[in-house]
């Protein structure tokens, strides 16, 4: 297990280097220079040039990439470009505010998700398990952007039930949670959950189905084993592939998400990657990248992990 | 960690409660604005993210020696007092500046504002081995410290300042070197990020704290220097709302009672909710900048005035909802530089297709043209359509126009490099919106031949005697009527050889909650938040 657990780990290595240089190569070959969005309106050639070397981006680009990466490992992902402030400063706050919408959205898609895929699973080409499927795909289909704007007009500006943008008082810090808090954050994390709830409740229903269809769950419907009892050795079954799915769902909420956090002006990490992209701020983009990466990969890692201790037969393959 | 990010405190303020519905009338006197900054601009003196970021963050926690007179609507956005009393050039040198500084000013921190205080300032900006030296604020300030070769104090209420040459716009630099306080750098250890947390300027707000990318929250300076310009609102919350969507949902809603840029499609939606909105000119031009290169169309004057005669601008401003006005030049009619053009610039498509057939153009030549232009960026207004609109009108009188898209950084580089750069080989015209807040960058800098880049922002290479000896004359006169006198003659030349194609002028617009009062929208690019009441 221990061996298990280390090769997976040793995985993420090359996976993160990988992301990080094609993350640095992407941005220099779109047009335009790193320090366009700082430089002054009417900046002289000598101005440019002197700002250039101020930051470094005079050198050559393997050299620029070298440099970076070895800081990075020393844990200096360096200084922010259009703020001056550290990246680890701003992507550290950014990640918890996300965190935060990630967890909500992941804690109500997994209850939402799963509790439907259960019930439709099990009532397959039924009524519930149409009105299910019919629900799942709507929630997978529907834009985000379109429904946290429809959500906003009902809710906030018809109803004035709910706050429109931005985080409650306490940010993300959980001592400090109150009603406000909860109220900012009703708004994004539903949006955040819809489609992540269609994704879950169809890939449950279609494991706790095919489970279902299985010879031993046969064998212990003929030996008259009671239903609650054989839907524990389904949920059982069917538990692998879903934790896989909800792993993955859940990284990806964690990177945040770009639409939402602007709709919704959610200062996360979404929120910070869209700023950082439109001012070209190669330091935050790149740390941002490399910090939503790591989380990323570590989550899958630990998802590989859980699904190891539910089911061997995972770590034989 | 460099920024204070103490939500405690926006709570025991009491501000918190401003922001969520239902509460915020409980906060009278808090103005709640949602900038369209994705964040919260810098705060240590030079404000980043251009214009908006000075309006919010230089001139609400700074001042300059020389400030912008931001109380009237009616007249372009004079210079006026700040720091300094007054100012003037040597009458034989022409290049020495003395400022007499304003005595009795006080830095938010307590901390006397002096010649020293100025010198510390410039040093910051200018003097690369200076302990203080700061490469964020020196970034921001580079243009505007451009022009000056040295500086010292002469006595504690005097400054002067030379310029490498005779520079009679310079005063024009000066309202953005903003001041902030030596005391405070130094008790915080000379650390320019803890700065940033608790900023000390002389300006009417004291920022009390931030957060990246969501909000800032300030309170009045009660002790400000300017007594008529003590703000009449306790507290001043700043969120950053780059989503023009989020940010009329925000005021539908009751969570902020002020919005800049509200998109023209939902005004109708918020003049019907009770919201009022503001417009002015002010110094902003959506036009093309023309390569008059030979190898352009656009190379003849008659093309360029061709354009200028096809654009159906009362057709784009109710495209617009009419939050912009047709251009007849590059500054306003009203502009003391607008001077007597005799080419009129209005909608006579029979009068452009006449003008192409004299140019040797016709059904079987029609014209054709490549256009830069962006698909968003500060003051570009709704770029896409609006470039669409003015596709369809050239068209119509023979002119086909290509674009060439891209994001907004690019084009600013592309607009950087000039019409002569590799990078800008087959394009005739750039989409650049413009300001003209100060002669050189409205008028001299954009005519002027040897003002091409990198030496200035004379993207087109326009090449014409009779304007460069206009631009020079205007750029060494000091008499500011006289100067004036010239920048109307420049302006009337470059309007009568159509130097560019200009097309509209943006309205400025913002929208605000009924119970906001007080708002002088002052035709400048910075705005004053201190009259303004939440009632």
């Amino acid at each position: 297990m221990h061996l298990y657990i280390l090769r997976r780990l040793l995985y993420t290595i090359p996976i993160i280097i990988g992301v990080s240089l094609v993350c640095f190569s992407f941005i220099h070959l779109a047009p335009g220079d790193p320090i366009n969005s700082v430089l002054p309106e009417q900046a002289s050639a000598e101005v440019v040039a002197q700002i250039k070397a101020a930051y470094g981006f005079d050198k050559p680009l393997p050299i620029q990439y070298l440099k970076w990466f070895s800081n990075v490992l020393s844990g200096d992902f360096g200084l922010s470009i259009m703020t001056r402030r550290p990246v680890l400063s701003e992507v550290g706050p950014a990640v918890a505010h996300t965190a935060l919408l990630a967890v909500s959205a992941t804690l109500l898609s997994f209850l939402l998700g799963t509790s439907l895929g259960l019930v439709a699973g099990m009532t397959t080409r039924r009524v519930t398990d149409r009105s299910v499927t019919a629900f799942s795909v709507v929630g997978i289909s529907l834009p985000h952007y379109w429904l946290g704007m429809v959500m906003v007009v009902i809710f906030a500006v018809k109803m004035r039930m709910l706050p429109a943008t931005g985080m409650g008082p306490a940010g993300a810090d959980l001592t400090q949670f109150g009603i406000e808090d909860i109220k900012h954050l009703l708004l994004p994390a539903v949006t955040l959950a819809m489609i992540p709830t269609g994704i879950i409740a169809r890939s449950v229903r279609a494991t706790v189905a095919e489970v279902r269809r299985q010879d031993f769950v046969q064998t212990l419907k003929g030996k008259g084993l009671r239903r609650p009892r054989m839907f524990l050795h389904v949920i059982k079954n069917a538990a692998p592939p879903a934790i896989a799915i909800m792993g993955l769902q859940f990284a990806q909420l964690l990177g945040g998400s770009i639409l939402v956090e602007t709709v919704f002006s959610w200062p996360g990490t979404g929120f910070l990657l869209n700023a950082a992209i439109s001012t070209r701020d190669l330091p935050l983009l790149q740390g941002t990248v490399i910090v939503l990466a790591t989380f990323f990969v570590l989550t899958n890692v630990l998802v590989d992990i859980v699904q190891t201790l539910i089911d061997p037969r995972v770590r034989r393959a | 960690m460099p920024v204070s990010v103490s939500r405690r405190t926006l709570l025991a303020s009491g501000a918190a409660a401003s922001l969520v519905p239902g509460v915020a009338r409980a906060e009278p006197r808090t103005l709640r604005i949602a900038m369209t900054m994705a964040d919260i601009p810098l705060t240590t003196g030079q404000a980043n993210q251009g214009s908006e970021g000075q309006r919010f963050m230089g001139v609400t926690v700074y001042d300059g020696m020389i400030n912008f007179g931001l109380s009237r609507a009616d007249i372009a956005a004079p210079l006026v007092p700040g720091l300094a009393l007054s100012w003037e050039v040597d009458a034989a040198t022409k290049t020495v500046w003395t400022f007499k500084l304003r005595p009795g000013v006080k830095f938010h921190d307590g901390s006397a504002f002096d010649a020293d205080a100025v010198v510390w300032n410039l040093d910051k900006l200018i003097k690369r081995d200076a302990p203080h030296y700061d490469q964020a604020q020196a970034t921001q300030g580079a243009t505007y410290v451009a022009t000056i070769a040295s500086y010292r104090a002469l006595d504690p209420t005097t400054v002067e300042i030379t310029t490498h040459t005779p520079d009679a716009v310079f005063p024009y630099q000066v309202p953005y070197l903003y001041i902030s306080s030596p005391a405070r750098w130094k008790a915080l250890g000379g650390d320019w990020n803890k700065f940033a947390q608790t900023p000390s300027g002389t300006g009417p707000w004291v920022l009390d704290s931030f957060t990246p990318r969501d909000r800032a929250l300030l309170h009045r300076n009660a002790s400000y220097w300017d007594t008529a310009r003590i703000p009449k609102c306790e507290r001043l919350v700043l969120l950053a709302m780059p989503d023009a969507t989020t940010r009329v949902s925000a005021l539908l809603s009751g969570q902020v009672n002020w919005i800049e840029a509200p998109p023209p499609d939902a005004v109708p939606q918020l003049k019907a909710a009770g919201m009022n909105i503001t417009t002015n000119v002010y110094p902003h031009v959506w036009p093309y900048q023309l390569s008059t290169l030979p190898t352009s169309p656009f190379h003849d004057v008659r093309v360029r005035k061709a354009a200028n005669l096809a654009i159906d601008r009362d057709g784009l401003v109710k495209l617009l909802g009419g939050l912009a006005v047709p251009a007849r030049g590059m500054v306003q009619a009203t502009h003391p530089w607008f001077g007597k053009p005799t080419f009129d610039i209005r909608y006579d498509p029979d009068q452009a297709k006449k003008l192409l057939r004299e140019a040797g153009y016709g059904p079987d030549k029609r014209v054709q043209v490549k256009f830069l232009i962006s698909t968003a960026g500060s003051g570009q207004m709704q770029p896409l359509p609006m470039n669409e609109f003015v596709q369809e009108n050239l068209k119509d009188v023979g002119i086909d126009v290509s674009f060439d898209t891209m994001d907004w950084e690019s084009l600013r580089a592309r607009r950087r490099a000039g019409c002569e750069a590799p990078e800008n080989k087959g394009a005739d015209a750039l989409n650049n919106s413009w300001s003209f807040p100060d002669p050189f960058n409205g008028l001299i800098g954009t005519s002027w031949s040897i003002k091409k880049p990198p030496k200035g922002v004379n993207w087109g290479s326009y090449n014409d005697p009779v304007a460069d000896e206009i631009a020079a004359k205007a750029q060494a006169e000091f008499d500011t009527a006289k100067q004036n006198e010239l920048l109307a003659q420049l302006h009337t030349r470059i309007v009568d050889q159509s130097m560019w194609v200009w097309v509209v002028h943006d309205l400025n617009p913002r929208a605000m909650a009924p119970n906001v009062k007080g708002f002088v929208s002052a035709q400048s690019w910075l705005q004053d938040l201190t009259p303004v009441s939440v009632e």
